[in-house]
C-alpha cells in the first residue's frame, strides 16, 4: 500500500465514523455508538502508521514528499484548485499525534460520557472533529487547509455547546466561534494575497515559486509576503489561543473534559504551530513576521502563566496552561526551531491531554464541581489520578527525564544558539518555565495535599459522593440532567477500565516522550523532519556548552518552581500559621498585581470595550436611524403604503352588486356598439 | 323575408333580456332574463347562418343552448341552496364580497 493510499484511508475513515453515527440518530443503543466512533479512530491510528512505514520505505532523498490528487475540484483564470493531499514527514507526525491521542481520548470519553442523553450525538460531533483536524494537516493546497480550518472550527463550537441547555455553555460556544472566524478572514485573506503572486493555491508550488517571487529586490512584493504572513498568522493566532486572540479558550473549558483534552489541548490549538511550521519557506523570507510572531508567543507564555497562577477553576488552570505552552510552541516556529516546535507539540499533546482526563476524574469525584477551593486531600482516595498529575506536573514543568523537559528546552537553546535579540525569548521562556512549575503544582498541591475534603472522604471510605442537586459549575445555576445538560452519572477514571487504559497510555508516552530528541544521542523525530519539509531552514544547532547549560538551567527552574509551590501551597498547616498564609499574604501585598491576574489582564473587558461595545453601539445606531427610518418608515412603509392607498381607489368600485356589475357591462357593450356603429 | 326582420326581433328580445337583468332582483327572475338574451343571440346567429347557407352557425347555436342549459342548472342549485339559507332572496342583499 502506497502512503498516499493509507493517507486517504486515514481521512476516509473518521468521515465514515461521523455519517454513520449521525444516520443512526437516536438508534444507538448503550455504548454501541462509543464503539464504533472509538474503533474507527483507532483504525485511522493504524493506517496512520502504515503511512509512517511506507514513508520510512521510501528514499530518505527527496522521496518523502508526496502529493497525491483526487480530482481537479475547479479550475479558472490559469489556477488549479485540486483535491490533493500532501503526505510528508511533517504531515504524517501530526497524523499519528491526532489520531494516537484522539483514539484515547475516545476511549475515555466511552465511559465519561456513559451517563449522558447525547451520547451518539457526542461521539458523532467527536469524529467529526478528528475527520476535520486530519484535512487540516494533510491538505496539500491552501483551498483544503481553509476548508479543514473551518470545519474544525466548526466542529470546536459543537462541542464547547455540547450541553446546549446551559447558557454559560452556548455563550462560550458562539464565542470561541466568532473569534475563530476572525482568524478565518484573516487565514483565507491572507491564502487569496499569496496566490496573487505565485499564481497557484498548491503548497509545494507555492514554495517553489516563492523565492523567484518574493525574494527579488525591487519588485515590491517582499512588504506583499510580510502582510500575506501576518494575515495567515492571525488565522494561526485564532485557532492556537495567542495574544489577543486567546480569551476564547479558558471559557471553552464549558464543553466536556474529554473536548476540553483533545481539541482545546493536543490538537486543535495546536494547528497554528503546524501552520507556521508548514510555511516554514516562507516565513523564513519574511523575518518582519517571524519576529512579530515569536514576540506574540512570548508575551502569551508570560500572560497565560501570570493567569495561571491565580485561578481557582482547575480546568481553567490547565487551560491558561495550555495557552502558555502553546504560547513556546509559536515563539519556537515562528523564530525557525521548527523541529522543536514540533517536538514540543507532540509532548505537550501527551503529557496535556492526560493531565485533563485526570482533571475529568477530579471534578467526576466532586460531582460536578471544578473550584481549587473546595477540592483538598485527594491523594489518598484517588492515587491512580494521582500519580498521573504527578507525571502530567512533572512533564509540564520541565523536570527530567520526562517529555516536557526535552522539547522545551531544545526550544530555548535553539534560540540561546542563535543569540543576538533572541535572547529576550530565552529569559523569557525561562520565566515562563518558572512560572509553569509554580502554577502546575499548586494545582496538584492544593488539590491532592492536605486533609481530605469531605467528597475525598466519602471516596475513602469506598462511597462516590453525588450532590444533592446538579448545579452549573460556573455560575452555581441548579440544571436537570435530562438532554442538553450533563448527565446523572459520574465516572471516575480509577474505577473504569477504559479510563485508566487511556490515562495509563498517555502517561507512559508523557514519561518517555522525550526519547523523540534527546540532543546529540537520539534525535529520531529530527532526521525524520529535515529532509523534505525543513531541510537547511531555521535556526542552527547550538552548541554543546549551550545545551548543556540549558539543560542544568532548566532542571534548576522547574525544581525551584515546584519548591516554591511546595513552600506556599503543600506544606501542612501549622501551630498558629494557615495553610494558605503565604498566598493571602502576597495577596494582600501586592493587591493590583493579584487583581490584574485575576481579571486575566483585563483582556476580555479590552476586548469588550475596544469591539464588542462599540459595534453593539454602532448596531443600536444604524437600527434606531438607518434601519428604522431609511428602511423600515421608507422603503418597506412607504411601498405598503402605496400599494394600499391605490387599492383603496380601486376597491370602491367593487360594490358587490350583482346589477351594477350588469349595468357596467351592459354599458361597455352598448359603447363598444356605438363605436362601431359610428366608424361604419 | 329580409334579414332585418330577423335581427330587429333578435335585438328586441336582447333588450328586453337586459332591460329585466338591470332592474329585477329575484335572481330566479335574472337567470330568465340571461336566457332570454342568450336566446336572441341564438336567433341572430341561426338567422345569418340561413343567409349564409353555412352550417357553422347551427353548431354554434346548439353549443350555446348546451351552454345555457349548463348555466340554468349551476344557476339553479345557487338559487336553491340561497333559499334554503336566507328564505328571502335578493339579489342586492348578496354582496358579501364588496371591496
Amino acid at each position: 500500500m502506497s502512503p498516499t493510499f493509507t493517507a486517504w484511508t486515514v481521512l476516509a475513515l473518521p468521515l465514515a465514523g461521523t455519517i454513520l453515527l449521525a444516520l443512526g440518530g437516536r438508534g444507538w443503543r448503550g455504548v454501541g455508538a462509543g464503539i464504533v466512533g472509538t474503533a474507527t479512530i483507532a483504525l485511522a491510528f493504524v493506517f496512520s502508521v502504515l503511512t509512517l512505514i511506507g514513508l520510512l520505505d521510501r528514499d530518505a532523498e527527496g522521496g518523502r514528499q508526496i502529493a497525491s490528487s483526487l480530482w481537479t475540484y475547479a479550475s479558472s483564470g490559469g489556477v488549479e484548485v485540486r483535491m490533493e493531499i500532501l503526505v510528508d514527514p511533517l504531515s504524517v507526525i501530526m497524523l499519528l499525534v491526532v489520531t494516537g491521542v484522539s483514539t484515547l481520548i475516545h476511549l475515555y470519553s466511552l465511559a465519561y460520557m456513559r451517563g449522558d442523553e447525547g451520547y451518539p450525538r457526542f461521539f458523532a460531533y467527536l469524529n467529526f472533529f478528528v475527520f476535520s483536524m486530519l484535512l487540516l494537516v494533510l491538505a496539500g493546497n491552501f483551498f483544503l487547509l481553509i476548508a479543514g480550518w473551518a470545519f474544525v472550527g466548526a466542529a470546536s463550537y459543537m462541542l464547547i455547546s455540547y450541553w446546549y441547555r446551559r447558557t454559560t455553555a452556548t455563550a462560550a460556544g458562539i464565542k470561541a466561534f466568532v473569534i475563530n472566524v476572525v482568524g478565518d478572514v484573516g487565514l483565507v485573506l491572507g491564502a487569496i494575497l499569496l496566490l496573487r503572486h505565485t499564481g497557484t493555491v498548491d503548497f509545494l508550488e507555492t514554495f517553489a515559486a516563492a523565492e523567484d517571487t518574493f525574494a527579488g529586490s525591487g519588485s515590491g512584493s517582499e512588504g506583499s509576503l510580510t502582510v500575506a504572513l501576518l494575515l495567515l498568522m492571525i488565522g494561526a493566532f485564532a485557532k492556537s489561543a495567542q495574544l489577543p486572540l486567546h480569551t476564547w479558550l479558558a471559557d471553552a473549558m464549558e464543553g466536556p473534559t474529554p473536548v476540553s483534552s483533545l481539541i482545546h489541548a493536543a490538537t486543535m490549538v495546536t494547528a497554528g504551530v503546524y501552520l507556521i511550521a508548514r510555511l516554514n519557506p516562507l516565513m523564513e523570507l519574511a523575518p518582519t513576521a517571524q519576529v512579530v510572531g515569536a514576540v506574540i508567543g512570548l508575551l502569551t507564555l508570560l500572560v497565560a502563566g501570570t493567569i495561571g497562577l491565580t485561578q481557582t477553576d482547575l480546568k481553567r488552570v490547565i487551560a491558561y496552561s495550555t495557552m502558555s505552552q502553546i504560547g513556546y510552541m509559536i515563539m519556537a516556529v515562528s523564530a525557525g526551531a521548527y523541529v522543536a516546535g514540533m517536538f514540543h507539540l507532540t509532548t505537550h499533546a501527551f503529557f496535556k491531554a492526560m493531565l485533563f482526563m485526570a482533571a475529568g476524574s477530579l471534578i467526576a469525584a466532586m460531582a460536578g464541581e471544578q473550584s481549587l477551593d473546595r477540592m483538598r486531600g485527594f491523594r489518598k482516595a484517588m492515587p491512580f489520578t494521582y500519580g498521573a498529575f504527578v507525571i502530567g506536573g512533572l512533564a509540564l514543568a520541565g523536570v527530567p527525564p520526562f517529555s516536557g523537559f526535552f522539547s522545551k528546552d531544545e526550544i530555548l537553546a535553539a534560540m540561546a544558539g542563535e543569540g543576538g535579540w533572541m535572547w529576550i525569548l530565552v529569559i523569557g521562556g525561562y520565566l515562563g518555565a518558572f512560572l509553569t512549575a509554580i502554577y502546575t503544582w499548586r494545582m496538584i498541591f492544593r488539590a491532592f495535599w492536605g486533609p481530605p475534603c469531605p467528597e475525598a472522604q466519602e471516596l475513602e471510605d469506598g462511597r462516590l459522593y453525588h450532590a444533592p442537586d446538579h448545579r452549573n459549575p460556573a455560575t452555581g445555576e441548579l440544571e436537570d440532567t435530562h438532554v442538553g445538560f450533563p448527565g446523572p452519572e459520574h465516572h471516575i477514571a480509577e474505577r473504569a477500565l477504559p479510563m485508566r487504559i487511556a490515562m495509563g497510555g498517555l502517561a507512559v508516552l508523557a514519561s518517555v516522550g522525550g526519547l523523540l530528541g534527546i540532543p546529540k544521542v537520539l534525535t529520531p523525530m529530527e532526521d525524520f523532519l529535515l529532509d523534505p519539509v525543513f531541510a537547511e531552514r531555521g535556526l542552527h544547532h547550538p552548541s554543546d556548552t549551550i545545551i548543556v547549560v540549558g539543560m542544568v538551567v532548566g532542571t534548576l527552574i522547574a525544581v525551584a518552581g515546584i519548591y516554591v509551590a511546595y513552600v506556599i501551597w503543600g506544606r501542612p498547616a501549622q501551630e498558629g500559621r494557615e495553610s494558605t498564609a503565604i498566598s493571602s499574604g502576597w495577596q494582600e501585598r501586592f493587591p493590583r498585581l493579584h487583581r490584574l491576574f485575576v481579571n486575566k489582564w483585563w483582556f476580555d473587558e479590552l476586548i469588550h470595550a475596544t469591539i464588542v461595545a462599540p459595534a453593539r453601539w454602532l448596531g443600536r445606531f444604524f437600527h434606531d436611524t438607518f434601519d428604522r427610518l431609511v428602511v423600515g418608515a421608507g422603503l418597506v412603509g412607504g411601498t405598503t403604503g402605496t400599494v394600499r392607498g391605490a387599492s383603496a381607489l380601486v376597491r370602491r368600485m367593487q360594490s358587490g352588486y350583482l346589477r351594477g356589475y350588469s349595468a357596467v357591462l351592459l354599458a361597455g357593450l352598448a359603447a363598444v356598439l356605438v363605436y362601431f356603429l359610428a366608424q361604419s | 323575408m329580409s334579414i332585418g326582420w330577423f335581427l330587429a326581433v333578435s335585438a328586441l328580445i336582447f333588450i328586453i333580456g337586459a332591460a329585466g337583468l338591470l332592474t329585477r332582483r329575484h335572481p330566479l327572475m335574472i337567470l330568465l332574463c340571461l336566457e332570454l338574451m342568450l336566446n336572441a343571440g341564438n336567433l341572430a346567429i341561426v338567422a345569418f347562418a340561413r343567409m349564409h347557407g353555412a352550417a357553422e352557425g347551427h353548431v354554434f347555436a346548439l353549443v350555446v343552448m348546451v351552454v345555457a342549459a349548463a348555466e340554468v342548472a349551476i344557476g339553479l342549485g345557487i338559487v336553491v341552496a340561497l333559499y334554503r339559507n336566507r328564505v328571502a332572496v335578493d339579489a342586492d342583499e348578496l354582496r358579501e364580497l364588496h371591496g
